[in-house]
């Protein structure tokens, strides 16, 4: 079935909001249109970034499978330390998505995880694809919060929000052109009991162990690919102006939530103020409740930024993938220029032994001199052991250049398909933005109008 | 006070009556009046030089009048709540063109002060003088003189912080400009107080013959002895202690108000500050990008508009509105000094009214002439407060309802301003996507 059936993708769309899902999940269902010509329509809920961002050759797992993150409950259980501890599973559903478009409606087949069970996923992804930009969870705790919004990782609006950032994480991974055919994936979304020993059966904890120490590890490497030094440089700045524009939204939304606020004080003074009127005091009653009203819009209209807020978010973790990415190049290089460097300073020992020519000052080549050298037959062991060494490290380069120039050619196709799923997804959010704000503006002309007409009858 | 034939009129071509200059105004620049009747003054003359004002056109004196009056009463109808209707409507006062004048001693500001009117007190039917708040504030207490019973219209603040507010400043001078204007507008439009000599004095002489506080102090004299001797006033009608309670709650109200509008404004001048930071980070990232280079563009410029918007709700609510509020206050304790008053000359009354009983029952002396008089000055007094408390109230409703309607058109105002860009903006970025998918298809 390679073709698209339009309801996922109204439905699995990245960025859409959360009372939209339901809804849509229910439309979704029902809808059947499956043309590749949806592609062109550009729909203003942003569906056409997520089929741009499918590839055309090879057919990946959201077009085979429908998936969602249905709902978010609250569990209480023992911990690994034995303690009582709360927290959110999440549902996933999943459906084959031939049975969709054939217009049967069978049951999803569904399954819980905890956030913690995603972090694992993403991980066993980071290390086995080291050339991929994998896509980031949600925020674990929330951050750049203004005032209002609770930092409680148990509040309902965060954890809808994690919600919907869980369901975007998987359909982009289920909808990449590498990531969507892992195995671990499909067991993730298919096999609730025992996908934690299969995940550590693979072997990647100890490959995740050493990633981590390499990432933060100085070391110099000689010849870096430039385009991965700029791309590096690219995701520090990346990350950088994200979180600037994050902490200035914050504050800003602070502001904007006291200006809104102080408002509501008119509605209390203007119902006080009309008791002691005759004409005047309907007027100015209704105002007051206008003005009441106004105070009280600004709680939406900052709820809805938040899902901004999210997109912005998205690619400040992005980022890091991304300079992950560049990393593993500098370190792949680095080990690639170490294993040359070893055979070189190997051929140059075995070439001194053998000629008996010092080249290059050593240790051995001084010793000889003091204390003599050594006895033939000793000699000899030491260059059939140096040869094998020679041999090996041979090999190993060869291993290291193939390892060098996979990962410069894999990461460079990704990082090509990243960069253009970035722009098109920045894009439509600061439209979203635009949009957001025109939608405030009509709701203060609005209450303004309203107060204005009670002000006119006084 | 007879009319006689008009002097120097535009009807005659020559040049028009104005040329009275007040020893203060600069002596180049002629005064004339302008044709239309100008609420703000001449905002571009600025402080210092002389105002660029149209010669008004030849005409006769009663077209050029009814032109005048047409000017007036659509301004009327606009701005000013104490129109009366056309027909009965004779005396119109205007204060504009602010000036600085420097002297060794002192430094002040002038304004020009232009009346037109058909009134029979009045010598002509055009007037033009200049004014320093001083006068103002001389013509009221006159006023509050010479018709104890009225309730005279506040001036504004007198004294000003040397430190804190910037006296000259541009915006300090047009609010209190207003004020003045609204004051003798007020007056003008009053049926009592516009006919008072020392308003004919004050919008007419060269020379305002200040002789302050002397007759008013010998007036208060007599009444205030009565109450400060420990008189209790024995029956204060009900219905001006309802007037007190009501001035008390709205001068509470006021207050309020006040504060909250007080408030708004911090908060927005914070939020002012926290959104140009966040401009500006728009439009530092947009050297990283290059597809991403429009909307990061666009959305910076979207947030400058909105700031530019901002600033000037900003300015309005201060200028405009907070201005009035205070005004009001003022005059709530105008309106309360004269209910003090009213309560006064019935203290009086009623111990002239006692002492004469006693004496009667004693020495059946008769009712002193005196104690008559008093009472007809108590009922007077209640018949003119309460005259004027109607029309206060009345006034009050017009300048709240067009206070009020003014914050909320100018709250519109900025939003629809904020709309407007962040809707340029989307036609912009999408009129860009149907270029570059035009594009991809070729």
């Amino acid at each position: 079935m390679g073709t698209l059936c339009a309801c996922v993708l109204a439905h699995h769309q990245p960025h859409h909001h959360s009372a939209e899902s339901k809804r849509m999940a229910e439309d979704g269902r029902d809808e059947l249109v499956a043309t590749d010509d949806e592609s062109d329509h550009t729909a203003a809920d942003g569906s056409s970034s997520l089929n741009n961002t499918m590839v055309e050759e090879g057919s990946t797992l959201v077009r085979r499978m429908e998936i969602c993150v249905a709902e978010a409950e609250k569990r209480s259980g023992k911990n690994t330390v034995n303690m009582q501890e709360t927290f959110t599973v999440y549902l996933i559903e999943t459906r084959p998505m031939d049975a969709v478009a054939e217009g049967r409606n069978p049951a999803p087949d569904s399954l819980w995880r905890r956030y913690s069970e995603f972090e694992l996923l993403r991980n066993y992804l980071l290390v086995t694809y080291p050339y991929i930009v994998v896509p980031p969870l949600p925020e674990k705790r929330a951050e750049f919060v203004w005032h209002k919004l609770s930092a409680d990782n148990m509040d309902p609006d965060f954890v809808e929000r994690r919600r919907i950032g869980l369901e975007n994480f998987l359909l982009r991974v289920a909808s990449h052109p590498v990531l969507s055919n892992d195995k671990i994936l499909h067991h993730f979304l298919t096999e609730e009991y025992g996908w934690k020993e299969v995940v550590y059966e693979t072997g990647f904890q100890a490959k995740a162990d050493s990633r981590i120490r390499a990432l933060s590890a100085t070391f110099r490497v000689r010849n870096p690919d430039k385009r991965f030094m700029e791309m590096k440089h690219y995701s520090d700045q990346l990350q950088s102006h994200t979180s600037q524009l994050l902490r200035a939204r914050a504050r800003v939304a602070d502001r904007l939530y006291g200006v809104y606020k102080v408002h509501g004080n008119y509605g209390r003074v203007f119902s006080e103020w009309s008791a002691i009127e005759k004409e005047m005091g309907d007027g100015l009653q209704s105002a007051g409740h206008h003005m009441d009203a106004y105070a009280a819009s600004i709680d939406d209209i900052l709820e809805e930024e938040e899902h901004y807020a999210d997109q912005l978010k998205e690619y400040l973790f992005y980022a890091e993938a991304l300079r992950a990415v560049c990393r593993k190049h500098e370190l792949t290089q680095f080990e690639l220029e170490m294993a040359s460097q070893d055979l070189i300073s190997k051929k140059q020992q075995h070439e001194e032994l053998a000629t008996g020519i010092v080249r290059t000052f050593s240790f051995k080549g001084m010793t000889n001199k003091i204390f003599g050298q050594e006895a033939p037959v000793q000699r000899e062991a030491r260059i059939k052991l140096l040869e094998e060494l020679i041999a090996e490290g041979e090999d190993t380069v060869k291993e290291k250049t193939v390892e060098c120039e996979e990962h410069v050619e894999r990461a460079w196709v990704d990082m090509q398909r990243f960069k253009e799923q970035k722009d098109k997804d920045l894009r439509e959010a600061l439209i979203n933005y635009a949009v957001m704000q025109i939608s405030m503006c009509k709701k203060g002309i609005q209450m303004w109008s309203n107060a204005k007409e009670c002000f006119l009858k006084m | 006070m007879s009319v006689g034939t008009p002097r120097g009129l535009a009807s005659s071509g020559q040049k028009p009556i104005a040329e009275i200059l007040h020893p203060l105004s600069s002596a180049a620049e002629p005064l004339s009046v302008s044709v239309t009747v100008n609420l703000g003054g001449d905002k571009e003359a600025g402080l210092t030089n002389g105002t660029p004002v149209e010669t008004s056109s030849p005409a006769s004196t009663s077209s050029l009048f009814n032109r005048l009056q047409l000017d007036d009463d659509l301004e009327a109808d606009v701005r000013d709540p104490y129109a009366e209707t056309t027909e009965t409507r004779d005396l119109f006062v205007t204060v504009g063109d602010p000036k600085k004048h420097v002297s060794t001693m002192e430094t002040y500001i002038t304004y020009r002060v232009s009346t037109k009117t058909t009134r029979v007190e009045f010598d002509l039917p055009e007037y033009c003088v200049r004014r320093r708040y001083q006068d103002f504030d001389w013509l009221r207490i006159k006023l509050e003189d010479s018709q104890p019973t009225h309730l005279i219209p506040p001036l504004p603040e007198k004294f000003v912080m040397k430190g804190v507010v910037d006296r000259f400043s541009e915006e300090f001078v047009e609010t209190r400009m207003k004020a003045l204007d609204k004051f003798l507008k007020r007056i003008a439009d009053h049926p009592v107080l516009s006919f008072n000599p020392h308003l004919n004095s004050f919008l007419t002489a060269k020379d305002l013959n200040k002789r302050q506080g002397l007759a008013l102090l010998t007036k208060v004299g007599e009444s205030v002895k009565y109450v400060a001797g420990g008189y209790k006033l024995r029956a204060r009608p009900a219905e001006f202690c309802a007037m007190g309670e009501y001035l008390d709650t709205f001068n509470q109200k006021l207050g309020t108000i006040d504060r909250i509008a007080q408030r708004i404004l911090k908060e927005q001048s914070e939020y002012l500050t926290e959104l140009r930071e966040y401009g500006t980070v728009y439009s530092s990232w947009v050297g990283l990008e290059d597809e991403l280079r429009r909307p990061l563009e666009g959305v910076a410029g979207c947030v400058t508009t909105c700031c530019g918007a901002l600033e000037d709700l900003g300015e309005n609510m201060s200028q405009d509105f907070l201005p009035v509020l205070r005004e009001y206050v003022l005059y709530v304790e105008s309106m309360k000094n004269v209910l003090r008053k009213r309560d006064q000359s019935q203290a009086e009354y009623e111990a002239r009214l006692e002492a004469a009983i006693l004496r009667k029952q004693e020495d059946r002396t008769p009712m002193p002439v005196e104690v008559e008089k008093c009472q007809d000055k108590v009922e007077c007094f209640n018949a003119d407060l309460k005259a004027d408390w109607e029309r206060w109230q009345s006034n009050k409703r017009q300048d709240f309802k067009q206070l009020l309607t003014g914050m909320a058109d100018k709250n519109i105002n900025h939003y629809e301003k904020c709309q407007a860009a962040w809707e340029s903006l989307i036609t912009l970025l999408q009129d860009k996507q149907t270029e570059d998918k035009s594009s991809e298809t070729n």
